[in-house]
């Protein structure tokens, strides 16, 4: 709770904290917010391109349809991406973490080995060949981004595990016959949380950049679906004339992204006591 | 020292292996069946088999893993699917494209970032500071596909002063090739008007891959000075009567620059990766639109080659991080043995 | 007779931290004669460290302006920092493993500072740097030079801190409990060093320490510090044989050796955000009077060139005290 007080006062973290509970408010809520929701699928080519208007705030696109409405209902998405993407990434990455964080020896040494291997190659040529194999689409590409993330949560949480494996409490609770399994994930995982939440908020920031960058690329999500990546993508071929097509679907990545890279510094400095201190 | 580096680059080499192991485990199993992408939806069980003998995709997996390793050691990945022509001699000729940009980024990134990093951390806590610091988070937020958009938008089709895609002008002409680098090549053969243009078409593409490193590395600047504005020696040297730039720009700022360094290494796989998206939408010549068009065109021998090719450069940098911090921190090489 | 090197006069620094405004030093005077050798004794936290770093003008960000004034030369150094003072104030820090930029060969640290604040050329410095590896007997000069912090041992480190402080041919030597860090045989080969150059060089030092030991060995003169005020001063083996003041009295009749702590005196050091009323030491002496609470008292003089801010020091101290 400290923890928390911490992060409300310091106010960059707390702009980050606001930016995030607005973004899932938006997603969750978008098809009552979001001034013309069918226009998630619909067209209407009389009205395409139109600059931005009291009607449309943020113009038109290609099709027709108003951006406003497509970016508010392209947070939903984002947002799902980003969360199925960590969690995945998470359920790979921290139990790798714990086996080769817990005790020394060929099996450890091996874990980390492909840790390294998989954070040498690039994570977005990684994902994009990983999702052009299986089959293009937005699913592939989180299966590819699932499986570029792991390696950090395994790193944070070996990291960690290697920390408090000697501990005093991790010592005592051995000595009184607590089983590995049990101690690693009742008493050596809760006190790696911290780490492994920060890591994750940070996680989520680079998955929506990355899940862009795959639907600007065509690997990612496909037409008709309101994906702000896709629509940057889209608007290229009206530039100069249409600014607003690209320029709004970018600010909202920009925003959501921001947003969780704020909150995930201001969770880094008040996970750490360390770190807190010198802020000053 | 010489046995530091060489002893770096033994350590470099089982993370290689995996690499190359990694890219035939994608090759092979994740696609399903190579030869049936290569033959195309039309082929007969006939051309089917043919298609793989060609590729010895009919012979033991263990096999198969050896060819491979043999091949990949040699220089060796086959032709490309797509143009016909062999794997190695298109991503020699696109490589020093992508390193001139990713260098260029570089080195943009260090000259601002660091300068930053180094007044934010002497204002601490100031406006200047604050500047800095939602530059740093700023920057690692934008997407570059975005910005690189948003800049062609103002500086190529609105001011129109800088050029929109491409590496050269065609009006100009390119140099006569040396090293593949064309400021470099420009300079060689003396021509000035080159040497501009190719100075012109860099500036988009590497300002916008430039600007996550830059944020990077300010913010790890601005934090390796307060930590080490808060030594001992720090104090005792301002006792002693050091002056104040000095002390900040050259005493304190060498300490600061250690964890700078790691992050260059680090940052240069993410560089990389940015240099994909960029390179599509400057059509920039390089490695990053050979990998878009091989993915697109599912020739896996090109993507598997150029996955091979940046994971040695990102091994290679890395080494050299270490090593230049061996010589930034004379402890270092020391403590490694 | 000529003025003193340094004369610290009604010195008074403030810090502001998060528990509030804290006096750290209040009204202390200290004088260093030219040529002499002068200890700052106290536990931890009475204020020592605070008033050197108000001579060397390197007070922490926290702090207040200093009220007060402090003559270095004759000329206030107060109000520009030690600014005017740099290179003619020798300083030895604490903790030779800290004190030395690690990414940075020890010669050219020292050539740095010569580089500013001494006459003549770099060739002249490398010379004169090279004589005073020789004077504090670093093995190897030439090789010394060239070699980074961590090359050296901790005694050897110090040795080199003692040749920085005298790269520039200071004045006054100030040391901060240069002796702490190390183990005790290296200890006292430091102490002897630093008594040869006083006396061959005719000195004037600033001497910091807790050990009483340290101090008599070193010092001519000695001021006691409690809770940032001065307790007591004079020559030191008049105040270590009769102290006068009941704090210094306590503190060698409990640690004849070390001010490190007071566990043979009731109570604690009080925090310096919440400092007594009066006499800052009377809620642990065992002569308090009913004034004692209320009104700070002066630094009274004594004969033999002493004095001592306790009205009752003549007083003895009941028995049952000193468990």
């Amino acid at each position: 709770m400290t923890a928390l007080r911490h992060l409300l006062r310091d106010p960059v973290a707390a702009l980050g904290l606001l930016i995030v509970i607005l973004a899932v408010v938006i997603a969750i809520f978008a098809p009552w917010i979001a001034p013309y929701p069918e226009d998630a699928f619909e067209s209407h080519l009389m009205q395409r391109l139109r600059p931005p208007s009291v009607d449309f705030p943020f113009g038109t696109d290609n099709l027709g349809r108003d951006i406003l409405s497509r970016v508010i209902l392209g947070t939903r998405n984002a947002l799902l991406v980003a969360v199925a993407v960590v969690v995945a990434a998470m359920a790979i990455g921290v139990p790798i973490g714990l086996a080769a964080g817990w005790k020394e020896g060929w099996l450890s040494e091996t874990l980390m080995r492909v840790t390294d291997v998989f954070l040498a190659v690039p994570q977005l040529i990684l994902a994009l060949a990983l999702g052009q194999l299986v089959a293009p689409g937005i699913g592939a590409a989180m299966v590819a981004l699932a499986l570029t993330y792991w390696p950090f949560f395994a790193r944070t949480v070996y990291a960690e595990t290697r920390r408090l494996r000697s501990a005093l409490f991790v010592d005592a609770l051995a000595g009184i016959g607590a089983s590995p399994t049990r101690i690693l994930f009742l008493h050596v995982l809760p006190n790696a949380a911290p780490a492994v939440l920060v890591r994750a908020t940070i996680g989520m920031g680079f998955t929506i950049l990355t899940a862009a960058i795959l639907g600007f690329l065509g690997v990612g999500a496909a037409p008709p679906s309101p994906d702000w990546g896709l629509a940057v993508s889209e608007a290229r071929q009206h530039l100069p004339e249409a600014w607003w097509f690209p320029t709004f679907p970018g600010l909202a990545i920009l925003l959501l992204v921001l947003g969780f890279n704020l909150l995930g510094d201001g969770l880094r400095d008040a996970a750490d006591p360390r770190l807190r201190r010198s802020r000053r | 020292m010489a046995l530091y580096v060489l002893r770096r680059l033994l350590l470099a080499l089982p993370a290689l292996f995996g690499l190359v192991i990694l890219t035939f485990v994608l090759s092979r199993v994740v696609p399903g069946d190579p030869a049936a992408t290569l033959a195309g939806d039309a082929a007969t069980p006939a051309q089917l088999a043919e298609i793989r003998a060609q590729y010895g995709l009919d012979r033991p997996i263990m096999e198969q893993a050896v060819i491979h390793v043999r091949q990949v050691l040699t220089g060796d990945f086959g032709r490309s699917i797509f143009s016909g022509r062999p794997v190695t001699e298109e991503i020699a000729q696109r490589l020093p494209a992508t390193l001139e940009l990713t260098f260029a980024a570089l080195l943009l990134a260090v000259l601002l970032g660091v300068p930053l990093g180094l007044v934010a951390a002497l204002n601490h806590n100031g406006p200047v500071d604050h500047l800095v610091r939602l530059l740093s988070v700023g920057g690692l937020a934008i997407a570059s596909f975005w910005l690189a958009i948003m800049l062609q938008l103002v500086f190529s089709m609105d001011l129109d002063v800088l050029p929109l895609r491409g590496r050269v002008d065609v009006a100009i002409g390119l140099p006569p090739r040396v090293t593949g680098f064309l400021l470099v090549d420009s300079l060689v053969a003396g021509r000035l008007d080159m040497f501009g243009d190719a100075l012109r078409h860099l500036a988009l593409p590497a300002i916008t891959l430039s600007l996550p490193g830059l944020a990077t590395i300010a913010r790890f600047t601005r934090s390796g000075v307060l930590e080490t504005l808060q030594k001992d020696f720090v104090l005792y040297a301002r006792a002693a009567g050091y002056g104040r730039v000095r002390l900040a720009a050259i005493y304190v700022l060498r300490n600061a620059v250690t964890l700078v360094v790691t992050q260059v290494g680090l940052l240069f796989g993410a560089l990389i990766s940015g240099a994909v998206a960029v390179e599509a939408i400057f059509d920039w010549p390089g490695l990053g639109t050979y990998a878009v068009q091989a993915i697109l065109s599912s020739d896996y021998k090109a993507l598997l080659a150029v996955t091979l090719v940046v994971g040695v450069v990102y091994a290679v940098v890395n080494v050299l991080v270490d090593v230049a911090q061996a010589l930034i921190d004379p402890r270092v090489a020391e403590d490694a043995g | 007779m000529s003025p003193p090197v340094l004369q610290v006069e009604g010195l008074v620094v403030r810090m502001r931290t998060e528990g509030g405004v804290a006096e750290i030093l209040d009204d202390v005077a200290i004088t260093v004669p030219r040529g002499g050798t002068v200890g700052v004794v106290g536990e931890s936290g009475c204020g020592k460290s605070t008033l050197l770093r108000a001579i060397l003008g390197i007070l922490p960000k926290g702090a207040e302006t200093p009220r007060g004034s402090i003559l270095f030369e004759g000329r206030d150094i107060l109000a520009d920092h030690a600014e005017s003072a740099r290179g003619r104030i020798g300083f030895v820090p604490q903790d030779p493993y800290l004190s030395l930029n690690p990414v940075f060969r020890a010669g050219d640290q020292i050539l740095e500072i010569m580089r500013r604040h001494a006459p003549g050329s770099r060739a002249d410095h490398r010379r004169r740097i090279l004589d005073l590896f020789r004077a504090v007997q670093l093995p190897d000069p030439e090789a010394a030079l060239r070699k980074f912090p961590h090359q050296f041992s901790g005694g050897q480190r110090q040795r080199l801190l003692i040749a920085a402080a005298l790269a520039c041919d200071p004045a006054l030597v100030v040391a901060d409990e240069p002796t702490t860090a190390l183990d005790v045989t290296t200890q006292r080969e430091i102490l002897a060093l630093l008594r040869g150059l006083v006396v061959e060089r005719g000195l004037s030092l600033l001497f910091v320490t807790h050990d009483f030991g340290v101090l008599a060995s070193v010092c001519a003169e000695v001021t006691v510090l409690y809770a940032g005020r001065v307790a007591e001063n004079g020559p030191t083996r008049a105040v270590l044989d009769t102290p006068q003041h009941p704090y210094t009295r306590m503190l060698l009749a409990c640690h004849p050796d070390r001010a490190t702590d007071l566990t043979g005196i009731p109570g604690t050091v009080p925090a310096a955000t919440a400092q007594p009323s009066g006499c800052r030491f009377h809620p642990r002496c065992p002569i308090i009077r009913s004034g004692c609470p209320v009104e700070p008292p002066p630094l009274e003089a004594l004969p033999g060139g002493r004095a001592v801010a306790c009205p009752w020091h003549a007083d003895a101290i009941p028995e049952a005290v000193h468990g």
